[in-house]
């Protein structure tokens, strides 16, 4: 049946991004396979945001292509969900912000709620499913919106610096929820700059540097002798800001 | 001064007395006015909404045309609507000239690009905040514009207050259409027009706190309202 079929791996061919008359994302080729963790590794503004829209498909390429497995192609949307840096709530409770994400997937009017229910116990946050969703704290936010990403079983998790703004314990727990994702068999595609969460969270590197992926690497293999001697800085602490 | 405090007695005296023509004109006033609202809102949100969420050509004309609308002079939208119901006009067959339904239609008319412009602009702003998630989410168009409006309900008061303020107000479009007739299609706002004119000013000035009075309330809910809804929904 064509549904099972995979809507990895994720091809980029020639990826350019020009906004303002400036390149952000400037020739980038690589294929993301199913199975390992990626993460998008760089420094501020190093373009990881706006990769992970181009993959997403929430910004358009000015050249070159995003292309999912073309055995599955009107699947690739639906098999995609993204978790921001700053989550954004609707005004109404928890639950029914997830019940709104399984509304516009289609799924059944019958089974929203316990599905969504089922999504908050994942998080943790079952206990606060009727609070409204834009007064609970900014990590209960982001796992409320991991716990909406999750009922929606995608095969492909994007996650644009998910801990950014968030302290150690929140951060934890937003580590806990994306292991438990990976485990699960979710692909999770996740940009951040923080060298730690790479190591913890990763399976393999994407290193972008000024716009271009400089490296694609095992994460072992990417901080013990990274190839690039970008990367060798960034991954010795000396940010390599322009 | 002596004018203004006989007036005053007067309009007390009217006030306290539950005088039934003065209770009819203000019935009536509530009811073409918060009907025109209701209509504007119904059409006004969806429409501002997708305004603001669309990417069409002639976009931004609209928007400048919108925003252009919301200053039109109420004579000339109660002209407009005259011509249109006039027995020789194209609406004239269905007799709705000096009745409210031609009051309700013509301040619908005023109060419109009103609501519309103000949504438009609450809408475009919460667009930049969502816009991406929603997206994500698979929701766009027409559902996200709707989901937004949902979603900013509260701030929207004020573009509905904007509206019924304005309707409640105005005296050129429901003079012109609704003809001021006694019993029947005098307002508050007419019937202070007139009664100046006349000399009556007791009738006049206790209308005039009458209007006022209500138009305080209704802001002073809404706001308590608004207030109350974001304090619980954030």
């Amino acid at each position: 049946m064509a549904t099972t079929a995979s809507i990895l791996p994720l091809t980029l061919r020639d990826l350019t991004f020009a906004a303002g008359g400036r390149e952000i994302i400037q020739g980038v080729s690589a294929r993301i396979e199913a199975g390992p963790a990626t993460i998008l590794l760089g420094a501020n503004g190093a373009g990881k945001s706006v990769l992970m829209r181009l993959m997403h498909g929430l910004l358009a390429p000015s050249a070159g292509e995003v292309s999912w497995n073309a055995q599955a192609p009107a699947r690739a949307r639906r098999g995609q969900a993204m978790v921001f840096q700053r989550p954004v709530m609707l005004r109404r409770s928890a639950l029914a912000n997830i019940v709104y994400a399984l509304e516009l997937a289609h799924v059944p009017a019958a089974e929203r709620e316990a599905q969504a229910m089922a999504a908050l116990r994942e998080v943790g946050l079952a206990d606060i499913a009727h609070r409204p969703a834009r007064v609970l704290s900014g990590g209960e936010q982001q796992r409320l919106a991991l716990a909406r990403a999750w009922a929606l079983h995608p095969e492909v998790l994007f996650l644009d610096e998910p801990t950014a703004n968030l302290d150690p314990g929140a951060t934890r727990e937003i580590e806990n929820v994306i292991k438990a994702f990976d485990a699960s068999g979710t692909k999770i595609v996740m940009s951040t700059h923080n060298l730690g969460q790479a190591r913890r969270l990763g399976d393999e590197v994407l290193f972008i540097h000024q716009g271009r992926l400089v490296e694609q690497a095992p994460v072992e293999r990417f901080f013990k002798q990274p190839a690039s001697a970008e990367a060798a800085t960034f991954v010795k602490g000396e940010l390599p800001w322009v | 001064m002596n004018t203004l405090g006989e007036a005053l007695h007067g309009a007390l005296g009217l006030m306290a007395s539950g005088d039934a023509t003065l209770g009819g004109i203000v019935a009536l006033s509530l009811a073409v006015s918060l009907s025109a609202v209701l209509l504007a809102t119904l059409l006004g949100l969806p429409l501002g909404a997708a305004i603001a969420v669309g990417r069409f050509r002639g976009r931004r004309a609209l928007i400048v045309l919108l925003n252009a609308l919301m200053g039109l002079p109420p004579v000339v939208v109660g002209l407009l609507v005259y011509l249109l119901l006039s027995r020789a006009g194209p609406l004239g067959e269905l007799g709705l000239l000096f009745t409210p339904p031609a009051m309700v239609i013509a301040q619908t008319v005023l109060v419109l690009p009103i609501i519309a412009a103000l949504c438009r602009q609450s809408v475009e702003d919460a667009w930049v905040e969502y816009e991406e998630q929603l997206r994500s989410l698979g929701a766009d168009g027409m559902r996200a514009a709707l989901t937004l409006v949902w979603d900013i309900r509260f701030s929207l008061v004020t573009a509905v207050l904007a509206g019924l303020g304005r309707a409640l107000a105005e005296v050129g479009a429901v003079i012109i259409v609704g003809g001021n007739i006694d019993g029947v299609t005098r307002v508050m706002t007419t019937t202070i027009a007139l009664e100046t004119s006349k000399g009556d000013l007791p009738l006049a000035l206790s209308l005039g706190f009458i209007l006022i009075s209500l138009v305080i309330l209704l802001n002073a809910a809404a706001h308590l309202i608004k207030e109350a809804a974001q304090r619980r929904y954030g």
